[in-house]
This record gives structure tokens, sequence and C-alpha cells, in this order.
């Protein structure tokens, strides 16, 4: 039977391992057994009101205990519970049966109150995970008892390294679930702690030892007055760990005395829906549980829990639709029991069943087999938690923020304007900013004025809708305030987004004022630039990153950590530009192409060159270095042959306007480019590309630079009538977006260079024909002005002369 | 008789074998194999040798109980070895995949002594290799002479595994034309060959198997139709996981071969072996060693052997050309060489790669320099 305390056989300790399959089947069966009166449960006693929420339908795992500071919510714990956590079962046996539960840690007011004496928590960082785990992450490992540490995290993972397993499920599944005598474990488990702690004890003082004295000493407080209420079988659920402190209960006085004079702050708890991917280990929890998903199946699966874990496997993999036959299962569970049998143990566990998945239904595709490994081993599972919940701290956060911020939630649409140099606006950016970035779309902003250069001024659009509640307590997962939500928000859009996507990211991260989170956010792009093979989007990347550097100033940000990935994102630009310039010209890039301008690769030319604008423009803001790196790749890359027109043209004009390409070179490239050689449609989008873009003011240059006006003027009128037809399109384009006076400029210019061509551009001089008839008395009128002394009226046809 | 299939010569203890170039795995291990029989107390599958934790043992090394050493024959992950033993348990056949130079050969060759005694039982894939090298040949002048008969037929390597019970391997399965891969397909679902003209068949023996390996990155390779892929457990090989086993390796097959094309003596620098491992690994692994930067990965496969032709390579350079001391500017040229394969996507690769990971690194201005020579 259960270990029994020594001195009282009421009460019977149960030490689990926090989140084990095995040690939540045990502890049920175990309850089954004893039928405990009364259970205690290792978790903050301030969530004993909050035990019956557990027995509502609407209540499902995995879920957390939330705690938190009520003065500073950010300062929070969880105590999440999986279906397959031994707490959980003990807490549903309980509340189904009505038996009274009792939460028997130190209760969260003062371990909230201690960890911010310990090692404050930076208000950005998000809320420590993991107070479940024995040794809370307040006090970081700084001496050598790193194994003394683990044996207190998790002192089962301990015990089955120690037999030589990987996988303390699998050690535990080995010596305790596959015994067929039915007794119950506990007792064992609780011998072997009491070794382990005397190893760890004269190992030398733990980090936490002042903290672990005190939860047991309040585990003792709460059993002794569960004792003195005079329940018969007490039944406590606790880390395996702590099961020896409790097998004796030493005198009430020296326990009263280790809990004496604790800190002590007012904290509140409350219940927060949870996921199996914040358990896995990968999210840093401290209790190590790296497979959530393959707990959930083994507690779950009603049998063969390896054949059925393949069988889903296959499905899932039928899905992506890959060829996975019923014969492949059946392979797959042959090997991996040959595998469990080479290996020694009784069952397959996970590290056999993953490698049967790659080496029989993936075929040795290591990223298939990833693909069902992230799928299934870690699971997104989210918890449900029931509507009487009480208010989530982000909430009164929130609340706290309005009110602070004077900016009451109102139904109707309101408009405010901001100065982002007075602090109070800024901080009402901000918050509006987060929020935007938790899908609380509270403030809409008006975007069109926001990427102006160098403005302090934002509009937003402020209306409250009941919605948002709602979409706050969904964010409620992510964090305990509007702030720290929003960063681990971010951290996890981070981990997914493509490349432009990422630095949008780091905008919205300036304009939220999340510094902890832009620096992962930066290394992300870095990492992401590296090895992305698509230049656009590295081009696409920069300007955004570009502008953060540029305009973090204005919203206080230090954006020096900025700096260098926008320099290293201007390398792989640089470096990757010209190779890439070169492919996208399809290899017979001197054929002729239809030059309507509609076919893909116009297209993509097109957004080619509003990359390359926008990375110039970019570099702008950048310092001279970067600049001139910049511009010596343009040129590079415009004297390279099989570029496309319409970019190598923009190439041109944009090293002109830097003053990197002088007159006579200019005349000679612009010669070639439009030399008979050329196919009228590459000379044709080479000029659009060098006189075209908005505001580009290329019809002024070609006023004033009458040689390239010459050349174009040449070229012209060197083409036979199919190919003039051809280009005439592209060039109304191109010299559409000229302001009339300047078209006008251009005609006289071409009609001042002389010869032939000139009387063709005659007939669109002015852009209106002159009616002589109505124009004669205003003729007549000016002329008598200029000279009274003459008598008749002038003829009409000299009007033409006149002019 | 027109069949290539390679003789099989039926076991290793051909007279010679002392004076051979290069002796079999069972010959070379005859102690070690010897010394784990003797101690081998487990059950042996039908047809083995060994136990499987004995073949486990003498494929990953350790020390017996009477004091033998047994070299390790594999080094890597655990999980490979264990993975590829527990398939030749459960009768699947073994399809070894991986890079050239990931000691796919090596390993099989080693399986194949430790489970059944014999390695020989081969058939090499080449474009050429006809179904005979799979079935069974025609001695024909005896055909002609007597009709068929037991005694005028040629079993291939596999006949004989069957018949024997015993292991057969297929070097380059992919290498193979489709339909003769195919001819696998009886052979590893039916287990048994049947022989119409002679209206018999031969059912395989406990203890047959089938170990084949493939390299995936080739170009011109015939996949393998999916009715006989589903025949194979397939096993992986991963590139060496630490930089120390690649370095090792690297050195002790640079010194070899130096040794047998007979360079002159050129003091093979540590720093120059690990900066090609280290270059490669990076490469290869698409993040730096100290894991903080992501790089772009190229087309070509970095493998172990490639690198240490880099290194052998740049000791001809030293020592023809240079002033016999390996030097960067030595390995430069064979570095780039053997990571731009794609002149336009390797160069940018390679052009990153130096720009934004060598150029920076503490002791590597030399290398920096050197390469951004031979990129010019």
């Amino acid at each position: 039977m259960a270990a029994r305390g020594g001195a009282d056989d009421r009460v019977h300790v149960l030490g689990v391992r926090h989140h084990g399959p095995g040690s939540a089947r045990a502890v049920h069966a175990a309850l089954v057994r004893l039928r405990p009166d009364a259970v205690l449960i290792e978790g903050p006693p301030e969530a004993d009101a909050l035990v019956e929420l557990a027995a509502d339908p609407d209540m499902v795992p995995p879920v957390a205990l939330l705690g938190y500071r009520d003065d500073d919510p950010s300062r929070a714990a969880f105590w999440p519970f999986a279906e397959f956590s031994p707490e959980w079962q003990a807490l549903r046996y309980a509340v189904t049966r009505d038996v009274p539960v009792r939460f028997c840690d130190l209760p969260a007011a003062h371990t909230l109150a201690w960890e911010a004496e310990a090692a404050p928590v930076p208000a950005a960082v998000d809320a420590p995970d993991d107070p479940e785990a024995e040794a809370p992450d307040g006090a970081e490992d700084d001496g050598g008892a790193a194994e003394a540490r683990a044996a207190r995290t998790d002192p089962i993972a301990v015990l089955a390294r120690t037999a030589g397993y990987d996988d303390p499920e699998r050690w535990w599944e080995d010596v305790v679930e596959h015994r067929d005598d039915g007794e119950s474990p506990f007792p064992a488990i609780a011998a072997a702690m009491e070794v382990l702690r005397e190893t760890a004890e004269s190992a030398g003082p733990g980090p936490d030892d002042a903290r672990e004295a005190a939860r047991e000493a309040h585990m003792r407080k709460v059993l002794r007055a569960a004792l003195r209420e005079g329940f018969q079988r007490i039944a406590v659920v606790c880390g395996a760990w702590h099961a020896p402190a409790l097998r004796t209960l030493p005198s009430a006085a020296a326990d009263a005395a280790a809990l004496r004079g604790l800190p002590k702050a007012k904290v509140s708890v409350t219940w927060v829906p949870w996921t199996h991917g914040r358990l896995a280990a990968a999210s840093g929890y401290g209790a190590g549980v790296t497979a959530p998903g393959w707990y959930h199946h083994l507690f779950t699966a009603a049998d063969r829990p390896v054949l059925r874990w393949l069988t889903e496997a296959a499905r899932l993999l039928r899905e992506e639709d890959q060829p996975v036959s019923s014969a492949h299962v059946i392979e797959a569970v042959r090997l991996a029991e040959s595998l469990a049998v080479l290996r020694g143990r009784p069952l397959a566990g996970l590290s056999e069943v993953a490698e049967a998945t790659t080496a029989v239904l993936c075929e040795g595709a290591e990223a298939r087999a990833a693909l069902v490994h992230r799928r299934m081993v870690v699971g997104e599972r989210l918890g449900e938690v029931p509507a009487a919940t009480p208010a989530l701290p982000i909430q009164r956060d929130l609340r706290e923020a309005q009110r602070r911020l004077r900016l009451r939630p109102e139904a109707t649409v309101r408009d405010i304007e901001l100065d982002l140099r007075k602090d109070l606006d800024l901080q009402r950016s901000r918050l509006l900013n987060r929020l935007l970035l938790l899908g609380v779309r509270w403030g809409a902003p008006r975007r069109g004025d926001r990427r102006r250069r160098g403005t302090f001024a934002e509009t937003w659009s402020l209306a409250w809708q009941p919605e948002f509640d709602v979409a706050l307590v969904e964010a409620g997962r992510w964090g305990t305030t509007v702030a720290s939500a929003a960063a681990a928000r971010v951290r996890e859009l981070a981990a997914e987004a493509a490349l432009p996507a990422l630095t949008r990211l780091t905008e919205e991260c300036l304009r939220a004022g999340l510094d902890g989170a832009l620096g992962e956010v930066v290394a992300a792009v870095s990492r992401r630039a590296a090895v992305d093979t698509d230049i656009t989007h590295l081009m696409a990347a920069l300007p955004p990153l570009a502008r953060a550097q540029r305009y973090g100033g204005v919203r206080r940000h230090d954006a020096s950590s900025l700096r260098a990935v926008t320099d290293e994102l201007l390398t792989r630009v640089c470096v990757g530009l010209g190779p890439a310039l070169a492919a996208a010209a399809p290899a017979g890039s001197s054929a002729r192409r239809p030059a309507s301008g509609g076919g893909a690769t116009a297209k993509e030319a097109a957004r080619t060159v509003e990359l390359v604008d926008g990375v110039h423009a970019a570099t702008g803001l950048l310092g001279e270095a970067d600049r001139s790196r910049w511009l010596d790749t343009l040129a590079e890359c415009a004297a390279r042959s099989g570029v496309e027109g319409l970019v190598a043209g923009r190439l041109h004009r944009l090293l002109h306007d830097a003053c990197r390409l002088g007159g006579d070179e200019l005349v000679v490239r612009f010669g070639h480019a439009t030399a008979a050689a050329e196919p009228p449609a590459r000379a044709a989008a080479w000029i659009e590309g060098f006189v075209g873009g908005a505001g580009a003011g290329g019809g002024l240059l070609l006023v004033h630079d009458t040689e390239l006006l010459g050349l174009v003027d040449r070229w012209l009128s060197g083409l036979g009538a199919d190919a003039f037809g051809e280009v005439l399109p592209l060039l109304r384009r191109a010299f559409g977006a000229f302001a009339p006076p300047e078209r006008r400029a251009i005609g006289e210019q071409a009609r001042r260079l002389g010869g032939g061509p000139a009387g063709r551009t005659e007939s669109v001089s002015g852009g209106h024909p002159v009616d002589d008839e109505r124009a004669a008395p205003a003729v007549a009128t000016v002329l008598r002005l200029l000279a009274p002394a003459a008598a008749s009226p002038v003829p009409s046809p000299s009007l033409q002369e006149s002019r | 008789m027109t069949s290539p299939a390679p003789s099989p010569t039926a076991n290793g203890s051909a007279p010679g074998a002392d004076a051979a170039l290069r002796p079999h795995a069972e010959q070379a291990y005859a102690a070690e194999l010897a010394a784990l029989a003797a101690e081998d107390d487990r059950p042996r599958p039908p047809g083995w040798r060994l136990s499987p934790w004995a073949v486990t043992r003498y494929l990953l090394g350790g020390t017996l109980g009477d004091g033998t050493e047994i070299t390790p024959k594999y080094v890597g992950a655990r999980r490979v070895v264990e993975v590829a033993v527990a398939t030749l348990v459960t009768d699947r056949a073994l399809l070894l995949l991986g890079v050239p130079g990931t000691a796919k050969t090596w390993l099989s060759e080693h399986l194949a002594a430790a489970v059944s005694g014999d390695s020989t039982l081969l058939v090499q894939g080449t474009a050429g290799t006809a179904e005979e090298a799979i079935r069974y040949g025609w001695n024909y002048a005896r055909l002609l002479a007597e009709g068929p008969s037991a005694q005028a037929l040629v079993p291939s390597p596999i006949f004989t595994a069957m018949a024997e019970g015993r292991l057969a391997r297929v070097e380059e399965l992919t290498r193979m034309p489709s339909d003769v891969q195919d001819a696998l397909i009886t052979v590893l679902s039916e287990k048994t060959l049947p022989v119409p003209e002679l209206g018999i068949e031969v059912q395989a023996q406990r203890g047959f198997n089938l170990i084949a390996t493939a390299n995936d990155r080739d170009r011109g390779v015939n996949d393998l139709s999916s009715a006989l892929r589903r025949r194979f457990n397939t096993v992986v090989l991963p590139v060496p996981q630490s930089m120390e086993d690649e370095v090792e390796i690297v050195s002790s097959r640079v010194e070899q071969l130096g040794r047998s094309l007979q360079l002159p003596e050129v003091p093979a620098g540590l720093t120059e072996i690990q900066r090609v491992v280290t270059v490669f690994r990076e490469l290869r692994a698409g993040v730096t060693a100290d894991g903080r930067t992501k790089v772009k990965s190229p087309s070509g496969t970095l493998s172990t052997a490639e690198a240490i032709s880099v290194v052998t390579g740049g000791i001809a350079l030293a020592a023809h050309f240079g002033d016999g001391v390996l030097r960067p500017a030595d390995i430069a040229a064979g570095i780039r060489g053997a990571v731009v394969q794609d002149p336009v996507s390797d160069g940018v690769v390679w052009r990153e790669y130096l720009e934004t990971v060598v150029r920076g690194r503490e002791g590597w201005s030399d290398f920096y320099r050197a390469c951004r020579e031979v990129a010019n």
C-alpha cells in the first residue's frame, strides 16, 4: 500500500513525476484503492476556492493555475495541468466525488514576493513559466551542482538516467507499469527519493534550499491542519522529491519558524487555458516535458499504444498525400518491437516508434518524419476554461492602462491625434499598437500618415466592441499584461513568419515599444535572411528595417541592434543582386518579346524595379558607407549584359541621379541600349525604366540633356513601321507619366534638334489646334498694342509665323 | 556466358587471404568475430552467427569479458546501427541511403560479416547490371551440350544467399536499370526464386536477407519503384556528427592517401584540416559552428570524402608549388571548387559565406584573403 506517514497512518504520500502519464495512472489507481476522505495537492493554496471549477464540463485540459501579483500582473507564475498530469487526475478524482481538496504548496503570495526579491524579472521579459518545476527559475544555476539541481527538478528522470534510460517515462513504464504484482509503486519511489535527497544534501547546499525548506514546511503545515480536522485517509499528491519530507512530521514549531517572516504580496489566482506547445520543453518548461503529445497518447490510448500511434502517424502522412499502406504500419510495428528487444526493453517506446516511423513509414525521409513528429509528439492541444472563471490579469492590466492613459473604451468611433514627442501620447500609441498585435482592434491606425518621413503625429480611430473581451481572454494565454502578452505573441509570430513579414514585425515591435521581443525578432530576421534564397524577399525586407532603424529614435528606442542586421541584409542583397538580375532575364533575352508589357516577365521586371527603388530609398536612410556599397553594386549590375531592359534603364537612372555615372558614359550606355542591335521592345523598356517612375523627373532630364533626347530621337526615327507600332504603347506609358508642360517642353526640344524628325513633333505643339477665326480679334488687338502705328489688321495666314 | 555477375567466391577461406591487397571484413576481423561468438550467450536468430546484441557490439566497439578489444567499425549514431540490425532481424530488407562518403558500403560489409560470417555475396549495381546478376545465369556450353540442368545453372550471389540462408549485398542499387531492380521484388516479398526452365524454385532459407546501398544525392539514378521501396526499411546514414569525429576521419585518411599516392612529406597542418572541416560542416548544416549565424547551403554534397580530397589536393599544391607547408592559399581553390558546383547559385552562397562568416572570424583573415583572390 502507499507509503504511510511514519507518525501517522492516516497519511498516504503519493510522490509523483509531474506530467508523467505513468504517475497519473498510478495515482488514479492508488486513489481508487484508498478512497481518501481528503486530497492534498502540490499547488498554491490560494487556488482552493477555484477547485470547484475543475468539475465544470467546460474545463478542458491543458489548463493552468495562474497566480499573479495584484500590484504588478507581470509577476506571475503558472501551474500547468494536462490530462496526463497526476495532479489533474487527483483533482478530478476528488471534485467528482465531493472529496475536499487542499493545495498545500507554499502560497503564491510568498513565492511571488520572493521572486521579486531574489531575481527581479525584467519588465519586458515574459513571466516565468514554471514554478511547477521543483526549483523555480528565479535563481539561475550558478554553482556546479547541476546534477543535484536536476534531481530536484525531475528526480525520476535522474533515476531513469542512472538506470540507462533516456526517457524517464520509459523507465517508469518499464519498472512500474509493467510489473504484474499490482503493488503500489509509491513506497519504493519514496525510498529511492530518500537516497537521492541524501546524495544531494551531501553535495552541498543548493541554491534554493531555504525556499525548498519553506515549501515543505508549508506542506506539513497543511497536512497537520487536515489531520486536526479529523480526516481519516488523507492522500497527498506531490512531487516525488518531497515525498520523504512528508513521511515524518517534525514539531509544528520548527515548521512555523521556517515560514515566519517570509515576504508577502497580494496575489490573485485564476485558471487560464494552456497548450501542449507551452508544456513542451521546447518552450522552456522546467520540468522537461519533451513529448506532451506522446504522453497524452500513452495516457488516453485504450490499449496497444504503439500500434495506435503508428496507425495515427500513417493517417497523418496520408493526409499529406504520402502513399502509406497498412503493410507499412505492420512493418513499422515489427521494427519498433524488434528494436525494443534489441535494446532490452519490455515494450517499444517513443524513440523506437520514432525510428520505425522514419525508417518504414517515411522511407528514410527525415523531413517527412519531422512533420509527423512535430504534429504528434508535441501536438497543438488547446485547453478551455469555463466562463465562470475569475477575470484575467490581462483584462485588469488593460483597465488600469486605460485609466492611466485617459483612454476610455467607448462604443462610438472617435478619432484621436497623438504627438509622439509627448510621453502620454507615446504611451497611448504603444498600448494601441500592442493591442493590435493581440488581435484587439480597438484603435484603427490611419496608415497613410504613418509612413511619412520623420512624422511625429499619428491618427487613430477608436471604437470598443464587446468581442474585444473575448480576444483579450484568448490573449491571456500569451501573458498576464498587455505588454508581456504582445511580446510573447510577437515571438510566436516571429517563429513562423516569412522574411518580409518578419521585418514588418520589427516595425510593429518598435511601434509597440516591445524592446525585449525586438531583439529576438531581429535575430530571427538574421537567421531567415541567411537561408532565404529569394532575393526579392531580402529586398522587400530591407526598407522596413531601414525605416525602423532610422526612426527608432522618435520612439525613444535604441536601434543599434537593428544596425547590425540591416547591414547584414544589405550585404546579402548586394551579393545576390547581380546574379539574380541576370537569372531573371530569360536566356534568350535578346529575342523579340511582345512589347505590350502585359507578359509575366514585364510584370516581374516592374516588380524588380519597385524593389530596387525601395532598397535605393532605404539606403538613403542608412550611412554613407552603405549608400556607396549599394551604388557600387548598382554600377556593377548596370554594366552586366542580359539584365531586363526596364531594370537596366532604372539602374542607369539611379546611378545618374547619384552622380555615379558621368554624362559621357551615360550617353555611351544610352547609345548601346538604343542601338539598332537591340530589339525595339527592350530599348523601349530601357527608356521607360530610365525616364519613368513616379516623381522621377525623367522628363526634365530629357528636356535639359539634348544629347540624350537626340539619342531617343534618332532611335525612334530609325524604327520601321512595325517596330514603331510595337513600342508605341511602352513609350506612351513612359511619357504619359510626365506633366503636360514637360511633355510640351520635350516636344519643343525635339523640334529644335533639327532635321526631318522635328516635323513630326510639330503637330502636337501646344496640344491644341488653333482656331484662326476665333483668335483673329485677339491677335489684332495685341498687334495694335505692340505697333499702334500699323493701320491694317493682320491677315490670318501670318498667324503661324508670328508665333 | 554473358552474365557480368561477379563470380561468387563462396567463402572467405581462400588460400591467399593473407597476401590479399584488401582482405574481407570477416578475414581482417576474424579474431574479434571469434571472441564475440565465444562470449555471446544471447539467443541467435536462425542462420545468424552472432546474436543481434553481439552484432551491434561488433560494429560499435567495446571490450569483451575476456579482454578482447573490439574496434569500433562505425563511428556515429548508435541509433543507426541498432535500426539496421533490428531490421535484419525482422526479415525485412535493409536499404542504406546516404551521400557519398558516409560509410554505407563499409557498414553493409561489416553487417554481412558479423551476421553471416561472409561479406562476399555481392552484386555491384551499374547501368549495365543484367537480371542474371540477381537471378541466375547459364553455363552455355553445358546448356547446349546437356540441355537445361541444375549443373548448367550459374547461381547469382543472391541465389546462393537464399539457398544457404546468408546475407546478400547489393551495392548502388539505384544505379541498376529499373527492370533489373524489380527482379528483387519476388525475392523480397515471396522469399523465393523460381527457375521455370528446370521447373524448380529456390526457397530462401532462414537467415537470408538483403542489404542494399544507394546514393540519394547522385544524378542520373533510377529511383526505386514504390513496390520495391516498400520491401525495404530505410536507414539514412548521416554525415559525421561531431567536429572531432570528422577531423579525425579526414586527417587519418589524408595520411593514408598521402602515403599511397607517394606525395612528398608535408606536415598536414591540423589547423587547415580543421578549417576545411569547419567550412564543410557549416555549409552543410546551414549554420555556423557556434550556432549563431545561419548560412545558405550549396547544391553540392560536401561529404567528408570531398573534404579529404580538398586537403590532399592542397598538400600536393603545397609540396610541389608552395613552401612545403599547407597554407590557406593551398586549400582556398579546392574549397571553392567543392562548394561552387553551380556557378550562379553556389557562387552567391559562397560569397555570402565569405562576407558574413569568414571575414569577421578571428584568425581567418589569411584564409579570407586567399578565398577572395580565388573568387575574383
